[in-house]
């Protein structure tokens, strides 16, 4: 298993390489949000006890933490088809197990750098939030359940474009519908039902519990980790199917 | 050792390889060779650990290739046809990663660096970024990264593919110290003279059939010593004499433009095959 250390560093040490580059593009997304959504709408709006502006951080922490380790599917296919890095760690003595273990933990990591963004940006908006034990759980559970299907997707696509269409089908929908700008529970009850569906809900709802001081709601922080460990298995398997 | 038995690997519709059969002894420099499509790089791909073959047993070393798939990966090393470095890391860092992947503990690892890049000839550049390398300095690293683990047997598709004839002949140079260093080598290439300058044995694949295995002079003694190679109604024909006085003597009998050189590994395998090895 010592393999997935291999395959973590290196996604670690690509990541310094373009560390600043990256903290930039983390922080474009949130800040036009923050402008646009959290000044824009100013904090006269208030939902559930909250400013909108303090409604919006956490789901800005769960969509980030979920696009973010989500980008993970783009950097293997880099490595899969255009560098051919893929074949190198196919070669080395190494079980497809450590492969997905350190391609999910540099998902989780690029996850964690992204919410440390918004915390920070956050601050400079004035707002401070309780991010708490169960607050960083919730970021690493959603990090764990997107870097495992970006691993499944991107072992499954055929070329690099390929990669864009899923992040168009499965992120942009979840992005918009996932509780990260509204309250769920607001929406009709049969979309309800579908968005229960989604597991950037659970993180939302996890992620906005915690940095609000609720009691958590363990439903969601098992469904994630549900959802995470179902995910990995299937990453595992499309390694082994991405062979031939 | 390696050891080929019935090797075999379709791609739907496509019958890469069929039934090889093949062994390589310890210490030998092997070729490889045939036109594009002949089932080289499958061959290998499927030695690696990359592919799996459709029907067919493979052992390095007598480590299974797909029972033992670690034990027999941890015996060799890789240079594939593409050039499959990390370009955003240095010298150092790709090699680095490799050592790490081998299980390779620090000390070891920053050692062996020092003495490989030192043996391809690198060390000036353990720094710089694999972006800034040339194409023939790309290959040595992707040589000393595969002999990174003291690999018994490395796998060489291609290597010199693409690169000028003076950089080509560095890395022959290199692949000859490697065989002598103890390893085995499994070479594939569609360039003729490499395999003659380098090989012990060469083995002519087609189609994904072994068509003959044997030395390089055995395989060029079966034409004789001589060719002729001669324009007839606009289409070029080759014929072979054991000797030169031989050849002289059939010159002054015909009438003609003929050109006479000695026989090479081409003439067996077009001889053995009916077709040239075109990249």
């Amino acid at each position: 298993m010592r393999g997935w250390l291999a395959i973590y560093y290196r996604e670690l040490l690509i990541l310094k390489k373009k560390f600043f580059r990256q903290i930039a593009s983390m922080s474009v997304g949130p800040t036009l949000y923050l402008i646009a959504f959290g000044l824009g709408m100013g904090k006269d709006v208030q939902l559930a006890g909250h400013t909108y502006l303090e409604f919006l951080i956490p789901g800005l922490v769960a969509m980030n933490s979920m696009t973010q380790a989500f980008a993970i599917a783009s950097e293997i296919n880099i490595a899969r088809f255009y560098w051919r890095i893929f074949e190198e760690f196919q070669a080395a003595p190494i079980r497809n197990i450590a492969y997905v273990t350190g391609e999910v933990l540099a998902g989780i990591t690029r996850a964690l750098l992204s919410v440390t963004v918004i915390i920070v940006l956050a601050f400079f908006f004035g707002v401070v939030l309780s991010y708490n034990l169960f607050f960083w759980l919730a970021v690493v559970l959603n990090g764990f359940v997107f870097a495992s299907l970006a691993v499944c997707l991107a072992m499954l696509v055929k070329s690099h474009a390929d990669q864009a269409l899923l992040t168009n089908f499965f992120i942009t929908p979840m992005a918009f519908l996932g509780g990260t700008f509204f309250p769920v529970d607001r929406m009709p009850h049969w979309a309800q039902k579908a968005l229960f569906f989604l597991p950037l809900t659970h993180a939302s709802t996890a992620i906005r519990g915690a940095s609000f001081g609720h009691v958590p709601d363990l439903f969601s922080y098992f469904l994630l980790a549900a959802i995470g460990s179902i995910l990995f298995v299937l990453a595992f398997y499309c390694v082994n199917k991405a062979k031939d | 050792m390696i050891r080929l038995e019935n090797l075999t690997k379709h791609y739907r519709s496509v019958k890469a390889l069929q039934g090889i059969n093949l062994q390589v002894a310890a210490g030998e420099l092997f070729a490889y060779l045939g036109p594009n499509g002949s089932g080289k790089t499958t061959t290998i791909r499927i030695l690696t650990g990359l592919s799996r073959p459709t029907l067919g047993d493979a052992y390095l070393h007598d480590q299974h290739i797909e029972r033992d798939t670690l034990k027999a990966k941890r015996q060799c090393g890789l240079v594939p046809q593409t050039i499959n470095l990390d370009h955003e890391l240095t010298v150092f860092e790709n090699m680095d990663i490799h050592g790490r992947l081998f299980h390779m503990p620090t000390k070891e690892r920053l050692e062996r660096i020092d003495e490989l890049l030192d043996y391809v000839e690198l060390k000036e550049r353990k720094a710089s970024p694999v972006k800034q390398l040339s194409g023939g300095m790309k290959r040595r690293v992707m040589v000393a990264r595969a002999l990174m683990h003291s690999p018994r047997i490395l796998f060489l598709d291609e290597p010199t593919v693409g690169l000028d004839p003076s950089i080509r002949r560095r890395i022959w140079s290199l692949v000859k110290r490697i065989q002598q260093g103890g390893a085995t080598i499994f070479l594939t290439t569609h360039y003729i003279e490499e395999a003659e300058f380098l090989a012990d044995r060469v083995a002519f694949l087609d189609e994904g059939r072994i068509v003959t295995v044997d030395t390089p002079q055995n395989l060029m003694a079966r034409l004789g010593a001589w060719a002729l190679d001669e324009i007839i109604n606009g289409e070029m024909e080759t014929t072979y004499f054991k000797s030169r006085e031989e050849a002289k003597r059939y010159i002054r009998e015909q009438q003609g433009s003929f050109s006479l050189r000695r026989v090479n590994l081409e003439d067996a395998f077009i001889f053995l095959t009916g077709k040239k090895v075109l990249p």
